[in-house]
C-alpha cells in the first residue's frame, strides 16, 4: 500500500508512463532477487535453514509489531496514507524536470525506490517462508496474488488506500512473522515442540495476547496521539 | 559498501539493535538448554516477550 500510494502520487504529478516503468523495472528486479536467491536457500540443510530463517523472521517481525504496538498504544503516530500522498505530490510538483531515456526520471526514480524498498519486505518474507515450507513459487504466487488485490483496490478507489486499517495489518502481519520466527528458530536450535506442529496454534495465541496485553499497559501509560 | 551495509542493517535489525542481540542471546541459551534433559520449548517464547515489553518500554518512558 505504501508503494502504490507512491506510485499513484509520481503518475498524477510526473505522469504515467515515468512511474508504470519504474514500477516494473521494480518488479523485475524483485523477482530476479526471488528467483537467484530462492534455489541456492533450497541447498542449505533444514535445520540450519529453520534456525536462520527462524532467527531472522524473528527480529524482523519483532520490528514490525513494535512498530504496530506503539502505534496501537498512541505512542507513535499512525500513517496516513492521504497525508503521504499529498506530501508525495507536493514534493514532485516541486522537483526539476529532467528527461533521461526518453522518461521523466524524477517519477521513474522515485516510482523504482519506493517499490523496490517496500517490496524487498515482501521479497523477504517470500523467500523464508517458501524456502522452510519447501515452495517458493507457492510462496511468491501468494505474494502476487497480494500485489494484484492491492493494485486493483487502488484502481478502483483511484487514490491511496486511506481507509485501509494500515496498522491493524501491520500489527498481524508482525504477530505472524514473530510466530513463525519462534516456532522455526526454536527447532533450528534444537527444540521440540510438545505435540510438533500442533502447538503453532499455542505460540500464535500466546504472541497475540502478550501483544494486545503490551498495547494495553502502554495505552495507560500515555495516549500521545489517540 | 558502507551504504550496502547499513541497508541490510536497518532493513533487518532496524531501530532498536537491542532486540536482535536478545533474539541471539535468547537462541544461544534455547540451544545450551536443548542438549539438556529440561524441555527448552518455553524459554524463545518468554524471552521474546521479555524483549519485546524492555524494548516498548525505552519508548514509553
Amino acid at each position: 500500500m505504501e508503494a502504490l500510494t507512491i506510485v499513484l502520487a509520481m503518475g498524477v504529478t510526473r505522469g504515467w508512463r515515468a512511474a508504470l516503468t519504474g514500477t516494473v523495472a521494480a518488479a523485475v528486479a524483485l523477482a530476479a532477487i526471488v528467483a537467484a536467491l530462492g534455489p541456492a536457500l533450497t541447498v542449505i540443510p533444514i535445520e540450519v535453514l529453520r534456525l536462520v530463517v527462524g532467527a531472522l523472521l524473528l527480529v524482523f517481525g519483532l520490528q514490525w509489531l513494535r512498530k504496530a504496538i506503539l502505534r496501537a498504544s498512541g505512542w507513535r503516530a499512525l500513517r496516513d496514507e492521504d497525508s503521504v500522498f499529498a506530501r508525495e505530490t507536493a514534493a514532485a510538483q516541486a522537483a526539476a524536470h529532467e528527461e533521461r531515456a526518453g522518461l521523466d526520471w524524477y517519477g521513474f526514480t522515485v516510482s523504482f525506490k519506493g517499490v523496490l524498498l517496500e517490496g524487498l519486505e515482501v521479497a523477504f518474507i517470500v523467500l523464508t517462508f517458501g524456502s522452510t515450507q519447501g515452495s517458493i513459487p507457492l510462496a511468491a504466487a501468494g505474494a502476487a496474488a497480494a500485489v494484484v488485490l492491492v493494485v486493483a483496490a487502488g484502481v478502483v478507489v483511484r487514490g491511496p488506500l486511506s481507509r485501509v486499517p494500515e496498522n491493524t495489518l501491520a500489527f498481524a502481519v508482525g504477530v505472524m512473522l514473530t510466530t513463525f520466527g519462534t516456532f522455526w528458530g526454536a527447532e533450528g536450535a534444537g527444540v521440540d515442540w510438545p505435540g510438533d506442529d500442533a502447538s503453532l496454534p499455542g505460540v500464535l495465541g500466546f504472541v497475540v495476547l502478550v501483544s494486545l496485553l503490551f498495547v494495553t499497559a502502554l495505552r495507560r501509560r500515555r495516549p500521545a496521539f489517540a | 559498501m558502507r551504504r550496502f551495509a547499513q541497508f541490510w542493517w536497518d532493513f533487518i535489525v532496524g531501530d532498536d539493535w537491542r532486540v536482535a542481540a536478545g533474539i541471539a542471546v535468547a537462541f544461544g541459551l534455547t540451544a545450551l538448554l536443548a542438549t539438556t534433559s529440561v524441555p527448552a520449548w518455553w524459554l524463545l517464547p518468554l524471552a521474546v516477550a521479555a524483549v519485546l515489553w524492555l524494548s516498548l518500554r525505552r519508548v514509553a518512558r
